[in-house]
């Protein structure tokens, strides 16, 4: 399989390569050739292993943005069954860049509200690479509304490299769509957990990422602006995003450290493309296991302790 | 090059060197000269054209208030740098250069006090502070002006003027949303009105969070006020921009905001509305007396 290898796996690559080669040559029946595959196969594995020990915060964006990356609706499938996906605002819209609907996840009815990116170019096009407009947080806000009616757990996916900044989007005010969002998901009477499977973009991540909990993903992002938007502002120059990755503070395990999100889920070797099966099966362990927490937790003490959760997060001191 | 063009450049730098410093400026708007005690009298806005220029945060609030019992509150937060974050300077640095250059410690300050005699809390963006953006401090200080609000009934004014959440804070700054939005559920649970004043400019993370979630929003005449910043979206779209995108009057006409209302009524318009909402009498007239200006 192609793994559309990143410039930094150029290595494993090689070398996978190489194997393959080799698997050919076996085939055709040459003998004493299994050793050499399972000692270039445990290479491989280790070098794969060390790169990924090291991996820079501008490689993980570039894992975060994998173009194979597993997807929303890749989870959704493996995860929940029963899915009825349910469409609009009810205002003249449907945002296909927002999948939301209902589902069961291990027997439980849950609220799933996500970012869909799309694969491949017309599908990508249909879900405006995962950027939705208004209308896509204003459905998100219908469907959390209808969860909080029906007591059914919200679980958000968030993907996005940010809200769509487009004369529609703001004619239609997405400032206000968003912050809307934000206002209600602080004070929703039922349990939230919200999942940064990739990219975490700025507001337009956030719009569905307010919660009793916040996981992440070990490769994905979050962040406040594109690496390449703060290193064009701050550096005057997107090249220097690399820079501006290791700046921000943007993965999983540093902002676990910091506080910011309560849960790193581990992926496999290599990153979540590798095995998505694996990857949705983890992730499904953490869901459940939070989401029982949750609803064991009395409703009063969900909303304080969101509300404290919320309230927590900063970087001052009294003077 | 004719010889008037070659004399242009000189005449220009001569004049220029002739206008005493802070006694005499142009309008962004008509490019009419102005005085600038006069301009000040006038809250920043030019008597001739009524372009708004931006005004400082302190300077609004006095002006704003009714001049007995201002007091400054949320004092007591100072921003730390806990990610230790570096671009071609040092956050702490930059902080420490902004606080020099303004006085301020930070992009927000919250004052207490009266508007036509009813008790209020009022906050104010600071855009020379590092753009008014907001990272931990601000979102600190307005949470605690939503509290007071809280604790004493009363209700909220705020005026933005930034260019979103602060990127050296990073996840940080993008969580103030979160908590300032938090805090306004609050409010609005409390039945307590919270009117939103949208400046020049307005964008970015504090469009998108406390700016937009007033129960009435107000913008001043020509604010620049979005979501994306407008090069962004033409970089995005590949388009130009329609003439007088994301200005208050555009927001107006598409139904995002209530009025546009001219920064010298501000004043008497809003101890209107607040005073129908809280449901007290007035004894003031509503309507800016035009001849004091």
């Amino acid at each position: 399989m192609n793994f559309n290898y990143l410039e930094f796996e150029k290595p494993i690559a090689e070398l996978k390569a190489k194997i393959e080669e080799l698997r050919l040559v076996d085939s055709e029946g040459a003998v004493n050739i299994n050793d050499e595959i399972r000692r270039l196969e445990t290479k491989s594995q280790e070098l794969t292993q060390s790169i990924f020990d090291k991996l820079t915060p501008w490689q993980i964006v570039q894992l975060a943005r994998h173009p194979q990356r597993p997807y929303a609706l890749d989870y959704i499938e493996r995860i929940f069954s029963d899915f009825d996906e349910f469409h609009g605002d009810r205002h003249g819209y449907d945002d296909k860049a927002i999948v939301g609907g209902i589902a069961r996840l291990e027997g439980e009815p849950v609220m799933i509200i996500a970012h869909e990116k799309g694969r491949g170019t017309k599908a990508k096009v249909h879900r405006n690479f995962g950027m939705p407009r208004p209308e896509g947080y204003r459905k998100a806000l219908r469907l959390m509304r209808m969860a909080e009616q029906f007591q059914l757990p919200i679980l958000t996916l968030i993907d996005t490299a940010g809200a769509y900044p487009g004369i529609d989007a703001e004619e239609r005010n997405q400032s206000e769509a968003v912050a809307r969002n934000l206002m209600v998901m602080s004070e929703l009477k039922t349990p939230i957990l919200c999942t940064v499977i990739g990219e975490g973009g700025s507001g337009g991540a956030l719009a569905i990422g307010v919660g009793d909990r916040v996981l992440m993903l070990q490769y994905s992002i979050y962040s406040v602006i594109s690496p390449e938007g703060c290193a064009s502002i701050l550096w005057k120059s997107a090249d220097k995003a690399p820079e501006a990755a290791e700046a921000m503070n943007l993965d999983a395990p540093r902002l676990h450290k910091l506080g910011l999100i309560d849960t790193v889920i581990p992926e496999p070797l290599g990153g979540a493309h590798r095995d998505v099966d694996t990857t949705a099966a983890s992730l499904k362990e953490v869901l459940i296991n939070n989401l029982k927490t949750l609803k064991q937790t009395p409703l009063k003490d969900l909303l304080d302790q969101r509300y404290k959760k919320i309230m927590a997060v900063g970087a001052w001191v009294r003077k | 090059m004719s010889w008037f063009k070659k004399l242009l450049p000189s005449i220009r730098t001569t004049e220029k060197k002739e206008i005493p410093e802070k006694v005499w400026s142009k309008c962004e708007g008509c490019a009419a000269v102005l005085y600038q005690p006069e301009l000040e009298r006038n809250l920043q806005v030019c008597p001739k054209c009524n372009h708004h220029h931006r005004i400082g945060a302190r300077e609004r609030l006095r002006h704003f208030l009714d001049p007995e019992d201002q007091v400054e509150i949320a004092l007591d937060v100072e921003a730390v740098d806990r990610l230790k974050f570096r671009d071609q300077k040092k956050y702490r640095d930059r902080l420490t250069a902004a606080q020099k250059s303004t006085g301020e410690k930070d992009a927000l300050i919250v004052f207490e006090g009266k508007l036509h005699g009813m008790p209020v809390v009022t906050t104010a963006f600071l855009f020379s502070f590092m753009g008014g953006s907001m990272g931990a401090v601000v979102g600190e200080r307005f949470v605690q002006a939503v509290n007071v609000c809280l604790a004493e009934r009363r209700p909220l004014i705020c005026f933005s003027a930034s260019g979103g959440a602060r990127m050296q804070e990073a996840l940080i700054s993008l969580f103030q949303m979160a908590k300032t939005s938090a805090a306004l559920a609050k409010l609005q649970a409390a039945g307590l009105p919270y009117i939103s004043v949208l400046t020049d400019p307005t964008m970015g993370g504090v469009s998108a969070s406390l700016a937009m979630l007033g129960d009435v929003i107000i913008g001043e005449p020509k604010a620049l006020v979005g979501f994306a910043g407008p090069r962004v979206i033409e970089q995005t779209v590949r388009q130009t921009l329609p003439e007088g995108f994301q200005c208050s009057e555009f927001l107006l006409e598409h139904g995002a905001i209530d009025l546009v209302i001219d920064r010298r009524d501000l004043r008497p318009r809003i101890a209107s509305i607040l005073a129908k909402l809280m449901h007290r009498s007035i004894s003031f007239c509503p309507i800016r007396q035009r001849e004091t200006f």
